[in-house]
């Protein structure tokens, strides 16, 4: 089988189980809705202000969401003992961790395509700039999100207050990345500066961390 | 026996040499070194802000090479890596001391030049984010399971050196987009040569503490590795016996 086949096996697993018990997708996207609806409260905002907070608080609430989302994705595994046959298996641990990110990619992806209505319509939004962008800024954002997120839930996998541990090491590595979809999805919405730079930064952020996530996967998956 | 023995002098000589060092520098920074002409006294704090900055600018290095050598020989040769590994852990608390130094003595100098404790300026928020990424790495440490915390630490350093010169020119685009409006700049180009001996004194002092206080950690890391398979020597040694 070659290397893209068995990426598309496990994806096609992982999308399987999904679908079976819609466990994750179903907590994610009540869990951001959830957070979107906190910050409606906690700021009222009008429609001029909600165009300079939006950007900043869609990816707060995605980010937390996916936190729930990607502990669950590796424990999974954990039943039956699943991830040691995982390990002794000769397909290469890479597509492992690919298929699995790219699992979450549409997870999310799908999170943010059923919560962006709700969002216009709290936030009374419509963007001021160039909205198509949002169609490139979105899933570059979000695969920076799960790439990092599926490393670090692997590495925090066999550790204590693995739910805590996720977020604290994922954070500070992701804050470029943050800053960068927040200021390209700002900048969209207000259509006050060109977000050309920031979805620069956020390519060049994906290439570098998924190459090195590629390339370091296996010593995480096999540290003892 | 001996080599410990020349171990401890050359580590007593040298934190001798060290505390003059500091000595010298305190003294130089505040009784020779003349008063700063706008800022006044206040300025003088700049004599350990400046060091420890730079200094915890360079420790992130040597944890990042440690690491990466741990990850090259941990196959080959799992006591080298053992020490290399080490080194990572000294030099990260290390940064961390340093870039806590140098965030609290920025911040007492924030508060009496510009009036505010604190402003999202460049190079303020570098440093928080690279502070942010060494305590999540001692974190790491602290709550991954014996047996793989070495790799997944070396791990999240590789991540770390790749996500500083992101980090860094992210947060330079941030502010060129928005400029503070407080910033009124650190030192200009270059200092009054009569400041340079203060300065170059903390320097060296404050650099030699690092060296010590990383070799000190990196000893006291050492004995407890060793202390570890000792332990795990005797439990094995103990099922052998019960196999009799």
């Amino acid at each position: 089988m070659s290397y893209f086949g068995h990426v598309f096996t496990h994806l096609r697993k992982d999308l399987q189980l999904e679908w079976r018990s819609r466990d994750s997708v179903v907590g994610m996207l009540f869990f951001a809705l959830l957070v979107v609806i906190i910050f409606s409260l906690a700021f009222d905002p009008t429609a001029a202000v909600s165009r300079q907070i939006a950007g900043g608080i869609l990816w707060v609430a995605l980010l937390f969401a996916s936190f729930t989302a990607l502990n669950q994705s590796w424990t999974r595994e954990q039943r039956n003992r699943v991830l040691d046959a995982q390990r002794m298996s000769p397909s290469p641990a890479s597509a492992l961790f690919l298929g699995k990110a790219l699992a979450n990619l549409i997870f999310v992806s799908f999170v943010e395509l059923v919560l962006a209505p709700f969002f216009l319509i709290f936030y009374n939004l419509h963007a001021l700039g160039q909205g198509w962008m949002l169609a490139v800024v979105m899933p570059l954002g979000t695969w920076a999100l799960v790439c990092n997120g599926t490393f670090f839930a692997a590495m925090s996998l066999r550790t204590r207050y693995r739910e805590v541990l996720l977020p604290l090491i994922m954070v500070p590595i992701s804050l470029p990345a943050l800053l960068g979809m927040m200021q390209a999805t700002t900048a969209i919405l207000t259509g006050e500066s060109d977000p050309g730079i920031w979805i620069r930064l956020l390519v060049a952020y994906n290439i570098a961390f998924t190459t090195v996530c590629l390339l370091l996967f296996e010593t995480v998956l096999s540290a003892e | 026996m001996r080599r410990s023995r020349i171990y401890s002098t050359v580590g007593l000589v040298w934190l001798v040499l060290t505390l003059a060092a500091i000595a010298h520098g305190t003294r130089l920074a505040l009784v020779v070194a003349p008063t700063e002409a706008t800022m006044g006294n206040v300025q003088r704090i700049f004599y350990y802000h400046v060091p420890t900055s730079m200094l915890s600018l360079l420790f992130p290095y040597v944890n990042f090479v440690a690491s990466a050598f741990y990850l090259g020989c941990r196959r080959r040769d799992p006591m080298r890596a053992l020490t290399a590994d080490a080194v990572a852990i000294a030099a990260a608390e290390v940064t961390v001391v340093y870039s806590s130094i140098s965030l609290l003595t920025g911040m007492l100098w924030g508060r009496a030049a510009w009036g505010i404790w604190w402003t999202w300026d460049a190079r303020l928020t570098s440093m928080l984010l690279l502070w942010l990424l060494y305590v999540s790495y001692l974190m790491l440490r602290k709550l991954s399971a014996t047996g793989q915390t070495q790799t997944l630490a070396a791990v999240l350093s590789v991540f770390a050196a790749i996500d500083v010169p992101i980090v860094f020119m992210s947060i330079r685009w941030w502010r060129t987009q928005h400029p503070a409006p407080v910033f009124f700049g650190g030192p200009d180009t270059g200092i009054d040569p009569s400041m340079m001996p203060a300065f170059v004194w903390n320097i060296v002092g404050w650099a030699m503490w690092g060296v010590f206080l990383l070799v000190f950690r990196y000893a006291l890391e050492r004995r407890r590795q060793e202390r570890e398979q000792e332990a795990a020597l005797k439990s094995i040694e103990g099922t052998l016996e019960i196999a009799q």
